[in-house]
């Protein structure tokens, strides 16, 4: 890295003049002649219209063609989710309410480690979302449907990236910019091609949540393994460990506190897109949300908001608690002093 | 052939470390490197053979290299240049695979931190260098449990590492070195963050298993008295240079230098010195007055020996354990050997 540093000047500067030269050449407002430049000097009052980079046009013939070209590609992804999203959300929504609420009680007692005030506060959440209004039980299903996948999907990516990141700083140099980007470009930036590639409904709302949520999940896997104490790490190759035994065996144990924190993270930050994604016509309870904000009707935005809130804590809870259970079980043994 | 040979090696911290290589090489001090081309010498050409069966203790204060030294022999850490050889195999020819079963069947390692794993329980921690190998569960809980039982944690094989004091933590470390019965065991600082009494309760343990086990032990410490105590032969590190090799008494008699010197000036020279080092062999002491005398083990350390002689004035027999006498310290030895240098 360091040879290479003496040349990053120079490239900034090519890539300056090939940008004022493509700008210049491109623009249909350019002055007839460059030598028109120096002796009328208005230009160098507002930016000149001519210092104009084409990058809009190129940007959207891209996108064309990648319709056009890797269309059954996105249609694969699109047909593969939502059939997975369909065939939950049915499911779901055909079990009679009070089964669903007891597994999801059960589910949060025996995830929690038998915790009985975790429980309680979850199956107290579960029954305040019914007595909200009745129309929110399907609509919870629905949002926690698309939760669910979008976090399943972040999961499968996001783990084993993280992983790579912190083995090799190759790929966390090359990864982390991208995971900023990701993190700084406003949503509805991919939401919208998001609905050109995958048509309105739930898969866009999936495909932002991934974008959206992922980050988090990835650095704080990298951190938390890059973050193993290294005496335990160098331990385990004393005594001949290979890279998949050190992995499985102590790296990912270890970090695995700092990777539930991502979990978690990511969880509430899904939720927290997929109520955005009402906006693209997902559909869920946050369109009870824009519905409510849209006839001017605080009382039924409200509502919906708490009904939001109570969700993100059943989410937030089960995922915390699981991972303070797995915690328990590795660090936070009582300490005895002999 | 010597258990563990290191030739000339080098090792240099940094970027580009074979460019900064020749600068070492032609004497330039650690601190010029430093400031001129921003690389740290871990080590500077140092040279030294450890044969089998020995405790080779390397010391040194904090930052002269022995934690590095320490590592280049199961190749934590790969030499910038130099040799590495254990049992004639030169470590660096080994590839991936080969260097697995190096570590896993040749040596163990125990460490300063203890480098216990949190989520194993002490009996899965002891285990460990067995489940690596692929040993199945029952087999390495027996022996798991005999090296728990060497080590005397009886009882505590269910516990988790941190729910134990930090002298039992270095002994399940201890066990986990001796599980997979490797002929050589490194010790990087094993002892140095236990309190004093129980760092003495630990050195007793290991000299007692060491003279049962007979294993080849690289020792790394920064206190000279547990060199003294465990090394048969010891080498000092300073700055990465390995400034004297040779027996605790050498050291102590014939400091090489004045950083060595200044290592030994504090020693209790009493508790190191035994009397067979300092007595006139029985034929050249003929002058001594043999009318007082106290009888003295050839093996016994001075302070051992030394109220007795205060006490009633007397000069020394030094015998064998046969009782025959080897030589006779009058005073004059007792001086000679405890006023410092």
């Amino acid at each position: 890295m360091e040879k290479y540093k003496k040349y990053f000047n120079l490239i900034y500067l090519i890539a300056f003049v090939a940008m004022v030269v493509v700008a210049y050449t491109t623009s249909k407002y350019r002055p007839e002649s460059v030598s028109v430049l120096f002796t009328d000097l208005s230009w160098l009052g507002n930016w000149p219209k001519w210092l104009d980079l084409p990058l809009m046009p190129f940007l959207n013939e891209g996108f064309d063609k990648l319709i056009k070209e890797y269309g059954m590609f996105f249609e694969g992804i699109n047909n593969f989710l939502l059939g997975l999203y369909t065939d939950m959300k049915n499911f779901m929504v055909a079990l009679p309410w009070p089964v669903l609420m007891i597994s999801v009680i059960v589910l949060c007692y025996f995830v929690s480690g038998r915790n009985t005030g975790t429980t309680i506060m979850v199956a107290f959440c579960v029954f305040f979302l019914g007595f909200l209004s009745p129309r929110y039980w399907d609509k919870c299903i629905m949002t926690t449907c698309i939760v669910v996948i979008g976090m399943l999907l972040c999961l499968i990516i996001g783990i084993p990236v993280g992983i790579l990141m912190a083995r090799n700083k190759k790929v966390r140099n090359a990864i982390l910019p991208v995971l900023d980007l990701m993190q700084t470009i406003p949503s509805f930036c991919y939401l919208i091609p998001g609905i050109l590639l995958f048509g309105l409904g739930a898969v866009p709302a999936i495909f932002a949540i991934f974008v959206y949520a992922v980050p988090p999940l990835i650095r704080l896997t990298d951190l938390g393994i890059r973050l193993v104490d290294k005496e335990v790490v160098e331990a385990a190759e004393a005594f001949g460990a290979n890279k998949k035994q050190k992995l499985w065996g102590v790296q990912l144990p270890l970090a695995l506190p700092n990777i539930m924190q991502g979990v978690n993270q990511c969880t509430m930050m899904s939720l927290a897109m997929v109520v955005i994604a009402s906006m693209i016509g997902t559909r869920g309870i946050g369109d009870e949300v824009l519905l409510g904000l849209q006839q001017l009707n605080v009382g039924m935005a409200t509502e919906a908001g708490i009904a939001i809130v109570l969700l993100a804590i059943i989410f937030d809870r089960i995922t915390q608690s699981y991972g303070e259970k797995i915690q328990a079980r590795t660090h936070n043994k009582k300490k005895l002093i002999l | 052939m010597s258990k563990i040979e290191i030739k000339n090696v080098y090792k240099i911290f940094g970027d580009q470390p074979s460019k900064v290589l020749p600068m070492v090489k032609d004497g330039a001090s650690k601190e010029e490197i430093l400031e001129k081309t921003g690389h740290t010498v871990g080590l500077d050409d140092v040279s030294l053979s450890i044969e089998e069966g020995e405790t080779f203790v390397c010391m040194g204060l904090s930052g002269s290299g022995k934690s590095t030294l320490i590592r280049h022999i199961n190749r934590l850490i790969d030499p910038t240049s130099g040799v590495v050889s254990v049992e004639g195999t030169n470590v660096m020819d080994l590839n991936q695979k080969q260097l697995i079963e190096f570590r896993r069947h040749k040596m163990s390692m125990v460490f300063q931190r203890f480098g216990l794993f949190p989520h194993k329980t002490v009996m899965e921690n002891v285990g460990y260098g067995l489940e690596v190998q692929g040993q199945k569960p029952e087999e390495r809980n027996k022996t798991a449990m005999e090296k728990i039982e060497a080590v005397g944690l009886n009882g505590f094989e269910h516990q988790y590492p941190n729910q134990l004091s930090g002298g039992m933590q270095q002994r399940v470390g201890l066990a986990r070195a001796l599980a997979t019965n490797t002929d050589i065991m490194l010790m990087d600082e094993a002892f140095s963050a236990l309190d004093p009494l129980i760092r003495s309760d630990m050195q007793k343990q290991l000299m007692d298993l060491q003279s049962e086990l007979k294993k080849t032990i690289v020792f790394i410490t920064h206190d000279l008295d547990e060199s003294l105590r465990l090394g048969d032969h010891i080498g000092i590190l300073n700055g990465g240079r390995l400034v004297q090799v040779g027996t605790p008494v050498d050291i102590i008699m014939n400091p090489a230098d004045d950083y060595v010197k200044a290592f030994v000036k504090d020693v209790n020279r009493a508790k190191v010195i035994k009397a067979k080092i300092i007595m006139k062999s029985a034929n050249e002491s003929n002058g001594v007055d043999k009318k007082n005398l106290v009888k003295v083990q050839e093996d016994q350390f001075i302070e051992e020996f030394l109220p007795q002689v205060v006490c009633t004035n007397a000069n020394c027999e030094v015998v064998d354990k046969q009782g025959n006498v080897k030589g006779y310290i009058t005073n004059k030895e007792l001086q000679k050997s405890l006023t410092k240098s």
